[in-house]
């Protein structure tokens, strides 16, 4: 695949948040204001890449080849969870400043929708054509291949990212604004923010007809 | 006694504190799947197995689970759920298996599941916690699943995958269109819920009222009262 495709893809026509639908909790939930929603994308953005970086050659080097393929979403979530932890003491220990700014968000990060997504995603598997015709392929490592190379993978961990961030980035700007206006009480608090990432979301639609 | 408890979190769980409607969590899988009725079913099916199995598992677990890792094992309980699930609807469902797709192994990180294994199967009974999670999962069933007959309706002209008519609204099938149905779902839930509280409320005022048979306004007592204080 070519990479400027993956990029476009990543940060526009599949956005992770408006055609996606992943990591909605954060969107949501983190952006009254701009600040805290660009920790919180940073934050993502990082854990992403990481989780691409490491999930990506365990599924493929070890789980695949070893017919534990089903053991997915066990190692996975396990893995996302202690790299947030690691990710958590190494900012402690070497950059308080920056762990100050980012360390309320990145617990929120494990159970995330968008990371767990993300892994599924860059380590998806096509069958092939002899593994189709056997009932219980799955359980055989040997008859997948992926369908993405180690640096795809990467690549599009950091632009799914990105993706995240500037979604979540305009929509705090446009609530700073939307959430002084005087709606009725109904509409207030989520429904108006749904509201606003439904305008947002037909913005990004236009990206796929392209 | 029993049946009170049983009757609230049977209340909570479905109306009180909808999971989808009121606390608005899990909303990744409410966006996307309620392209299609029959999908947000099947995934408000899968979202009950595992919410039951996992408050029973956790509940019963409540007192051996350290304190300081109870975030890890809840996590590896769902998750030892959520793969069974998929590993069943894979072999037995492979048509729902397939529209679901990502978003069934996605419910380990549903919010709804860690949040009732945390805020009630933690430390709950074992009994409470699996009503507790049926009837949350119940919750989230009835509104996902409404949510994706009104998408399926208005975007695709079909109901449950039969075709009712050929008009349709391509709008309502995108991505834009789950925003807009999600908003007016909670607006709409929050002005029925808000109505039938302030009745519940003007009625349990009228016989305490009754009750007392002092005065026949509130305001008027609150008054006397204020008096007798200042005297």
């Amino acid at each position: 695949m070519d990479i400027f495709a993956i990029i476009i893809a990543a940060l526009f026509a599949q956005n992770f948040v408006l055609s996606q639908f992943l990591g909605i909790c954060p969107f949501l939930g983190v952006s009254q204001k701009t600040s805290s929603a660009l920790g919180m994308g940073i934050a993502v953005t990082a854990v992403m890449v990481i989780t691409c970086a490491i999930t990506y050659p365990i599924y493929t080097y070890l789980l695949l080849p070893l017919g534990l393929g089903y053991l997915q979403i066990v190692v996975f979530i396990l893995l996302i969870a202690a790299l947030v932890q690691i990710l958590e003491m190494v900012l402690k220990k070497f950059s308080p400043g920056l762990y100050s700014a980012m360390g309320i968000y990145l617990p929120l990060v494990t159970t995330n929708c968008a990371i767990l997504g993300v892994a599924k995603i860059v380590t998806a598997t096509a069958i092939t054509a002899e593994g189709a015709q056997t009932l219980t392929s799955w359980l055989d490592g040997s008859k997948y291949f992926m369908a993405m190379s180690y640096g795809e993978a990467v690549v599009s961990g950091l632009f799914y990212g990105l993706g995240f961030t500037l979604a979540i980035v305009l929509l705090a700007g446009l609530r700073q604004k939307v959430d002084k206006l005087n709606v009725p009480k109904p509409l207030r608090g989520f429904p108006m923010t749904m509201l606003t990432a439904c305008f947002m979301a037909m913005a990004f639609y236009i990206f796929t007809l392209i | 006694m029993k049946l009170k408890r049983f009757k609230e979190i049977a209340l909570d769980g479905t109306v009180r504190q909808n999971p989808t409607l009121r606390l608005v969590l899990g909303t990744c899988p409410t966006l996307a799947i309620t392209t299609a009725a029959l999908d947000s079913l099947g995934m408000g099916l899968a979202v009950i197995f595992v919410l039951v199995c996992s408050n029973v598992i956790i509940s019963l677990l409540r007192n051996i689970i350290p304190d300081k890792v109870r975030i890890p094992c809840f996590i590896v309980i769902i998750a030892t759920f959520v793969t069974l699930v998929t590993m069943f609807m894979e072999a037995f469902l492979p048509d729902l298996y397939e529209s679901l797709g990502m978003f069934l192994a996605l419910i380990v990180v549903n919010c709804i599941i860690l949040g009732r294994a945390e805020g009630f199967a933690s430390h709950n009974p074992v009994g409470e916690s699996a009503l507790d999670g049926l009837f949350m999962g119940v919750g989230f069933t009835l509104a996902i699943t409404l949510m994706g007959v009104v998408r399926e309706v208005l975007g695709k002209g079909m109901l449950f995958g039969y075709q009712l008519w050929n008009f349709k609204i391509g709008f309502f099938a995108n991505p834009a269109g789950a925003f807009l149905t999600y908003a007016l779902f909670i607006a709409l839930f929050n002005v029925c819920y808000n109505a039938v509280e302030r009745k519940a409320k003007r009625k349990a005022a009228r016989k305490t009222t009754v009750q007392d048979e002092v005065a026949e306004d509130a305001p008027a007592v609150e008054v006397a009262n204020a008096a007798k204080e200042a005297k």
